[in-house]
C-alpha cells in the first residue's frame, strides 16, 4: 500500500513538473507588454532595464531554475498588471476561502440532491422517474451553462427578491450562485449513480436477497447502494478540489471575488506572471484530486488491488 | 459541462464489448474432438446474423433518433446550401436603413425594412447590435461550430486509433506510451484549452488544435485496452502464421471489434466540443468576433439580455446549439444501445 502510494505521489509529481515547465516555457512565448501595465508609454531603455530587472533576458533554463526555486520557497512572483508590484500569492490568498466555501456547499448540494435522483431513477427504471430524471441531465447538458445560469440570476433576482451581486455576509446571495453551481453536478452524479445502480440491480446476490425476503428498500441501501457508490467516489477528490478554483462562469456573473472570475480577469489583462500562477494551481489541484480519487477507490473497495492502476476505465 | 465526454453509456458499451470478447471457452469445449457431423455442417454454414445489418435494425426501431439523425443531416446540408438560397444577405454585411443611411440595429424580428439599395428586407430572426442578419449569422455560425466540433472528433479519432494500435500492438512501445498517458492524463482539459487559445492568435484552427491536444488520449487508452485482449487469440495467431501483412491484421481483425465504441465516442466529442468553444468565447479568449460562430452570438446575446425586447439574440443561438446537442445525444445513446450485441437478435 505504502508503495502504491509513493509510487504514485512520485509520478505525480513528476507530471506536475512536467507541466509546469511546459506552462513557463509557453508563457515566456507571450509579448512581453503582459510584463509592464503602461507598456505604451514607456521608452525603449525603460523597457530594456525592466527586462533586465525581472531576468527575462537569461537564457531559459536559468529563467526555469530560478522559477522552480521560488516555488519551492512559496514565492508565486509578482503581479505586474493586474495589481501593479504585489505579491501573487497575497493576492490569492483571500480568494481561496471564498471559492472553497462556496464550492463545497454546492458540491453539498449536489450530493444530497444527485445521489438520491440516481437512485430513484434507477429503482424507477423505464419509468416515469426516470425519464424525466434523463431530461433534466440531457437539458443541464444541452444548454450552454452561460446561458442557464444567466436566467437563473435573472429570475431569481427578479422573483425571490435577492440581490444580483453576491455578497458575503448576506447568506441570501449566496443562494442563487450555489444552486447553479451545484446544477451540473446533479446531473454528472444522478447520472453515474443510475448507472452503476442499473448494473448491480442485475447481479446475482441481489436475485439471492430477494429470495430470502429482504425488503426491497434494504437490499436498495445495504447492498446496492454501496457497492455502485464505490467507482463514483473515485470523483469527490476531484469535485471537491475543484471547488477551490471554483466555477468561472458563477464567479464573474455575481461578482464573486474568488478564483474562477480571477483566471478571466487576469487573462483578459494579459498579466503572463498571474495566469502562470492560477494555472499552476489548478494543474496542482487536478492532479491532486485524481490521487486522491485512486486512493479513495483502493481504501473502499478491497477487491481493488494496489499494484493496477486504480481508474482503469 | 464535460459530461458527455465521460458519460456513462460509452462505459457501458465499452464494458459490454468487454466481455464479449473476454468469453474463454469452458473447459469442456477445450478438449473434444471436432467430429464430422453433417447436420452441424448445415447449421453453422449460413449464418444470416450481421453485427452491421443488426445494429441498423435495433436502431432504426428507434424513432426519435432516427427523425433527429434526418434532422441533423438536414441541418448540416441547410448550413452550406443557405448562403445561396435567393433572398439571403452575406452574414458579415451591416445593413443600412434606407431613409437614413444609418445601421439597421436590433431590428425585431419578422419586421421588414428597406435597405439602402431600396430592397424589401424582411429579417426572419431580426437583426443583431450591428445590424447584421441574424438568420444569416446563426446558419454561419452553426457552420463553423459544427465543423469545429467534426474536425476534433476526426482527429481525436485518428490519433487516437494510430496512438492507439501503436501502443497495443507494438509492445516495446507499451512502457513509453503507458508512462506518457500516465503524465498526459493528469492534465486537466480546461487548462490546456485556456492556455493554448492563450498563446497563439484567436482562430478555427487554434480552437481545434487546442481541443485535440487532449481528446484522443481516452480514445488511445481505449483501444489499446482492447487490442491487447485480442492480439493473440488463436485465430489472429494464425493469421500471421499465414503471412498476412500486420496492417491487414489491424484493419480486417481487430479494429472492426472497436468501431461501435469509437463512433460512440466521435457523436458525444462533437457537442461537447461546441460547447467547449462557446466556454473558451465565455472567457475570451475564442474566435474573433469577425467569424461567426455559435459561442460568438451566446456571448454577444449574453450582454443583451437585461433588456428583454433583445433577448432573442440570445435565445435563438442558444435553441440551435441545444437542439445540436440533443440531437447527438439521443442518436449517439440509441446508436450505443442498437451497437451493443446483447441487444441484437
Amino acid at each position: 500500500m505504502l508503495r502504491y502510494i509513493s509510487k504514485r505521489f512520485l509520478r505525480s509529481i513528476l507530471t506536475l513538473v512536467i507541466i509546469l515547465s511546459v506552462v513557463f516555457i509557453l508563457l515566456r512565448q507571450m509579448p512581453i507588454e503582459g510584463y509592464f501595465p503602461n507598456y505604451d508609454k514607456m521608452t525603449k531603455s525603460a523597457i530594456e532595464n525592466g527586462i533586465k530587472q525581472l531576468g527575462l533576458d537569461q537564457p531559459m533554463y536559468v529563467q526555469l531554475f530560478r522559477f522552480f526555486r521560488d516555488l519551492l520557497k512559496g514565492d508565486l512572483g509578482i503581479s505586474r498588471v493586474y495589481r501593479n508590484n504585489v505579491a501573487v500569492t497575497e493576492i490569492l490568498a483571500p480568494k481561496i476561502p471564498i471559492s472553497l466555501k462556496l464550492g463545497s456547499l454546492a458540491l453539498l448540494l449536489s450530493l444530497v440532491l444527485g445521489l438520491p435522483m440516481g437512485v430513484l431513477m434507477a429503482r424507477y427504471k423505464g419509468r416515469f422517474f426516470d425519464h424525466a430524471g434523463t431530461v433534466f441531465i440531457v437539458f443541464v447538458e444541452a444548454v450552454p451553462a452561460a446561458v442557464y445560469y444567466l436566467f437563473i440570476q435573472l429570475y431569481g433576482t427578479q422573483y425571490l427578491g435577492i440581490k444580483m451581486l453576491f455578497d458575503e455576509s448576506d447568506w441570501m446571495s449566496w443562494i442563487l450562485p450555489v444552486f447553479s453551481m451545484s446544477l451540473g453536478n446533479i446531473a454528472y452524479y444522478a447520472m453515474w449513480v443510475r448507472r452503476y445502480m442499473v448494473d448491480e440491480i442485475n447481479k446475482d446476490y441481489v436475485l439471492l436477497a430477494r429470495i430470502k425476503g429482504m425488503k426491497s428498500s434494504s437490499i436498495m441501501f445495504k447492498h446496492v447502494f454501496r457497492n455502485a457508490f464505490v467507482p463514483m467516489a473515485q470523483y469527490l477528490p476531484t469535485s471537491f478540489l475543484n471547488t477551490v478554483i471554483g466555477s468561472i462562469y458563477i464567479e464573474s456573473l455575481y461578482s464573486i471575488p474568488g478564483m474562477g472570475g480571477l483566471l478571466v480577469d487576469v487573462i483578459k489583462r494579459q498579466d503572463n506572471t498571474m495566469v502562470q500562477a492560477i494555472v499552476l494551481l489548478f494543474a496542482t489541484v487536478g492532479i491532486i484530486g485524481l490521487i486522491l480519487g485512486d486512493l479513495m477507490m483502493v481504501l473502499l473497495d478491497p477487491r481493488i488491488s494496489f499494484g493496477t492502476k486504480a481508474g482503469n476505465r | 459541462m464535460a459530461i458527455f465526454k465521460h458519460h456513462a453509456k460509452l462505459e457501458t458499451l465499452e464494458e459490454s464489448l468487454n466481455e464479449s470478447l473476454k468469453r474463454e471457452l469452458r473447459e469442456e469445449e477445450k478438449f473434444q474432438f471436432a467430429e464430422f457431423d453433417e447436420a452441424d455442417v448445415e447449421r453453422s454454414g449460413y449464418s444470416n446474423y450481421s453485427y452491421w445489418r443488426s445494429t441498423l435494425r435495433v436502431f432504426s426501431r428507434n424513432k426519435v433518433a432516427m427523425v433527429l439523425l434526418v434532422l441533423m443531416l438536414v441541418l448540416v446540408v441547410f448550413t452550406f446550401v443557405q448562403p445561396y438560397l435567393p433572398g439571403q444577405i452575406d452574414h458579415f454585411q451591416v445593413n443600412n436603413d434606407s431613409s437614413t443611411g444609418l445601421p439597421l440595429r436590433n431590428v425585431p424580428p419578422g419586421k421588414t425594412v428597406t435597405l439602402t439599395d431600396g430592397t424589401d428586407f424582411t429579417f426572419i430572426l431580426g437583426s443583431n447590435n450591428i445590424g447584421q442578419d441574424l438568420w444569416s449569422n446563426i446558419w454561419a455560425g452553426t457552420r463553423t461550430s459544427l465543423f469545429i466540433g467534426v474536425a476534433v472528433a476526426l482527429v481525436e479519432a485518428t490519433l487516437g486509433i494510430l496512438v492507439g494500435v501503436l501502443w497495443g500492438y507494438v509492445r516495446k512501445l507499451d512502457f513509453l506510451f503507458t508512462e506518457l498517458y500516465n503524465v498526459l492524463d493528469n492534465i486537466p482539459t480546461t487548462i490546456v484549452l485556456i492556455l493554448v487559445a492563450y498563446i497563439l492568435q484567436p482562430g478555427v484552427g487554434t480552437l481545434i488544435f487546442a481541443m485535440s491536444l487532449t481528446g484522443w488520449i481516452g480514445m488511445a487508452r481505449f483501444i489499446r485496452n482492447q487490442i491487447i485482449i485480442i492480439r493473440d487469440r488463436d485465430y489472429n495467431l494464425a493469421s500471421r502464421c499465414l503471412g498476412t501483412p500486420t496492417y491487414r491484421v489491424i484493419f480486417k481483425n481487430l479494429l472492426p471489434y472497436l468501431v461501435s465504441v469509437i463512433m460512440l465516442r466521435m457523436a458525444l466529442s462533437i457537442p461537447s466540443n461546441i460547447g467547449y468553444e462557446v466556454f473558451i468565447t465565455y472567457i475570451g479568449l475564442g474566435l474573433p468576433a469577425t467569424t461567426a460562430s455559435l459561442g460568438n452570438l451566446i456571448n454577444v446575446g449574453r450582454t443583451l439580455m437585461l433588456s428583454p425586447a433583445l433577448r432573442y439574440q440570445l435565445i435563438y443561438p442558444t435553441i440551435v446549439l441545444s437542439i445540436i446537442t440533443i440531437s447527438f445525444y439521443t442518436i449517439g445513446n440509441a446508436f450505443s444501445d442498437a451497437a451493443d450485441p446483447k441487444n441484437h437478435r
